[in-house]
């Protein structure tokens, strides 16, 4: 088990730097959509030999929302603005990959230093959740196009997650169905919000929503 | 109780969005909170200290006195929203600022939206389990983000879309801190786990790892904080409330802000009853004068006087904050502080909301003598100018002067002087604004010539009574508390304060 989860572990580092490194919007969305995936196999890995109904369907459920629902809202949202790619980042993409290693090294060393908690058997879990959460901060500063600070968000939240995940916190049932429920909604909204963007300026760049300050 | 506190405003809100009938929807947005308040004092007078769901949900002395004030806010909300709304009308109108044409959002999802938000400030008042309460505070972010966007148009969107994002990454951020708290819980895993249920975090909470509780107070602090406005955090907040409709501004300014900082200080209560109650303590007293200091900056010359109330609210919350720090009375008067500042801010926006429907304009320099214009809006301004920067005898007054002297009985002198350094520097910023735009002679202005609100000769126009009857009910309240809290509310005060840490 462990050389599975161990692999998983470095897949979800792959998809961040995917994510950070590529202009392509489609793209970055199926990359959120196969960070969702992982996620959801992590607790049926960790819990092998344990698995009872409960986690498997509350993985099984947050899989369907983060690989199936989130994409398809997002893929929607990209088509209806009909833009394919992000231009002209705040961050250009290779000083972006250059930034997001640093982050990796840094959290990866951190990670040595924390205190042990949880249950968790790969070392890397609780190092590799923190540098997602960074990842999706740092995209949703560094990039123009709503969708991908929408994809940020959604990074940062499965960041989140993972921690949960390496703390082996365990929220009960109506918790967790509480907060799929409002992030599933915050999309939802967002997107909303995405589509009225494009209509109202021909673009979805959001450092041109400038007209108010002091 | 609290299942009927929690579903009466979510099942009216959701049948308003199907509702086609205006006057059906409104005179159900007006029957709905109506019963909600009604709930809510009998609850508070009856004390049936009521819990549910296995004590995930309960009405404790805190959540009573924030979901007071709430409903309260509502009840004043949804009278104004009725002529608001009627006054508004589904046509195309003309911007105010630029000129250009544009439609409202339909009002049946306005209601809806509007009485779900109570129902999910609801939940963040009576969640006593920490993931429930960070599901409630989302929530409220979710259903008041197509209120700001009710004007369809660019800025309001803009203020929706910079609402939606820093609110919902600063709470999650919030989450984090959750489960930085459950870490902190971890040696009780291998027995008998314990529920993340704020009496039994309390009761346990000796126990409880120092180190990851640290963390997940300064994840949650943030997090809330966000949503609170707590400067350098709260930059979301004066685009909203300019932008937003006048009464959505008074219900975020006085609901919404304290809902997020009840959230804190359940938090802040774990911490002091594990014995850290100074780290958090001192984290609070830095960002409330942090945030004082911001706004005193923005409040001094500002241009817009929906910014300048949207900066008041910074800067209480910030007094509010405070308070909490100092500990002690000023503990207590924090929490009358958000009573005061709540029924206040909302009299100041709805009062705001008729200006600006007189004048067409949200600057401050093309206003002028309201008093003449608009008698009653008029005094209220000036009255709720008085009252918010701590004019006696408004509770305000009180409150302020109770976190004065818990600084002072702390020995915190120097914290003393910043203090009221800060509140002197926003009420003279305050007072040039709002006074030269009192009084004055309106000939000329060009927003009252568009819509025709005043002339040499017969003087200021009739004002609706929707429309300055709720802010005077409100206003009312506030010079009541300053002249004499009763008995009933200075318990629940200090059962409140004292359950949370807050005098610690």
């Amino acid at each position: 088990m462990q050389a599975w989860l161990d692999t998983l572990v470095v897949l979800l580092i792959l998809t961040n730097l995917r994510l950070v490194g590529s202009s392509r919007l489609f793209a970055c969305v199926r990359t959120v959509a196969v960070q969702g995936l992982l996620l959801g196999l992590l607790p049926v890995l960790v819990q092998w030999n344990t698995l009872t109904w409960r986690p498997a369907l509350l993985a099984a459920g947050s899989t369907f929302l983060k690989a199936g629902v989130f994409p398809w809202l997002l893929r929607r949202a990209v088509r209806d603005v009909g833009l394919r790619r992000e231009v002209d980042p705040v961050v250009g993409y290779s000083t972006s990959l250059l930034i997001t290693m640093g982050l990796l090294g840094v959290t990866l060393y951190l990670g040595q230093r924390l205190p042990p908690a949880g249950l968790f058997e790969s070392q890397l879990m609780t190092p590799v959740a923190i540098f997602t959460i960074l990842v999706g901060l740092f995209l949703i500063v560094a990039r123009r196009t709503a969708v991908m600070q929408v994809l940020g968000y959604l990074a940062m939240e499965n960041g989140i997650y993972a921690f949960g995940m390496a703390l082996a916190v365990e929220e009960p049932v109506l918790v967790e169905l509480g907060i799929l429920l409002d992030v599933f909604m915050g999309v939802f909204v967002m997107g909303i919000a995405i589509f009225n963007i494009s209509r109202e300026f021909d673009h979805i760049d959001t450092d041109r929503l400038s007209v108010l300050k002091d | 109780m609290i299942w009927a506190l929690l579903l009466v405003p979510a099942l009216s809100g959701l049948v308003a969005f199907f509702l086609r009938s205006d006057g059906l929807r409104r005179t159900l947005l007006v029957l709905a909170t109506a019963a909600h308040s009604a709930l809510v004092i009998t609850a508070w007078l009856t004390a049936p200290d009521c819990s549910a769901m296995g004590g995930w949900l309960a009405l404790d002395a805190a959540g009573i006195l924030f979901l007071g004030i709430t409903s309260a806010l509502f009840l004043a909300g949804a009278l104004y929203a009725i002529g608001y709304l009627s006054e508004e009308g589904q046509h195309h109108r003309t911007d105010i600022e630029e000129g250009f044409l544009f439609k409202n959002y339909p009002e049946a999802t306005f209601t809806g939206c509007l009485l779900l938000f109570l129902s999910t400030m609801t939940l963040v008042a009576v969640a006593q389990h920490v993931g429930l309460l960070w599901v409630g505070v989302e929530a409220t972010t979710l259903t008041t983000a197509p209120l700001i966007y009710f004007h369809r148009h660019h800025r309001s969107l803009e203020a929706a879309w910079k609402y939606l994002l820093i609110c919902s990454v600063g709470i999650g951020l919030a989450l984090l801190g959750n489960f930085f708290l459950a870490a902190a819980t971890a040696k009780f895993q291998a027995g008998h786990p314990l529920h993340l249920v704020f009496p039994e975090l309390v009761e346990h909470a000796r126990d409880l790892d120092p180190t990851w509780l640290r963390a997940g107070f300064l994840m949650v602090l943030v997090g809330y904080g966000t949503k609170m406005g707590l400067a350098p955090l709260h930059t979301w907040l004066p685009d909203a409330h300019s932008e937003a409709p006048s009464v959505v501004s008074a219900l975020l300014s006085g609901a919404l802000l304290n809902c997020a900082f009840l959230a804190i200080l359940r938090m802040h209560g774990v911490l002091v009853a594990a014995g850290l109650g100074a780290f958090s303590q001192d984290l609070l007293v830095m960002f409330g004068l942090v945030s004082m200091t911001l706004a005193a900056f923005f409040i001094v010359g500002q241009l817009d006087f929906k910014r300048m109330l949207a900066y008041s609210s910074v800067e209480h919350v910030g007094i509010l904050a405070l308070g909490v720090g100092l500990g002690g009375v000023a503990g207590v008067g924090s929490m009358l502080h958000a009573v005061n500042h709540s029924l206040t801010k909302g009299a100041l926006f709805l009062a705001a909301g008729n200006i600006l429907a007189a004048y067409r304009t949200k600057s401050t320099r093309e206003v002028r003598g309201v008093v003449s214009v608009l008698p009653v809006t008029g005094v209220l301004w000036v009255a709720g100018f008085l009252a918010i920067t701590g004019t006696p005898p408004f509770g305000v007054f009180q409150s302020e002067l109770m976190i004065l002297k818990g600084a002072v009985d702390a020995g915190r002198l120097w914290v003393a002087a910043l203090y009221l350094l800060l509140l002197g520097v926003v009420f003279v910023g305050m007072a040039r604004i709002v006074i030269r735009m009192a009084y004055g002679h309106p000939a000329g202005l060009k927003g009252l010539k568009e819509t025709g609100g005043w002339s040499a000769t017969t003087g200021g126009r009739r004002e609706a009574r929707w429309s300055i009857v709720p802010p005077m009910l409100l206003g009312a309240a506030v010079l009541g508390l300053g002249l004499y809290v009763p008995p009933v509310l200075q318990d629940l005060i200090e059962a409140a304060a004292a359950a949370l840490g807050a005098k610690g």
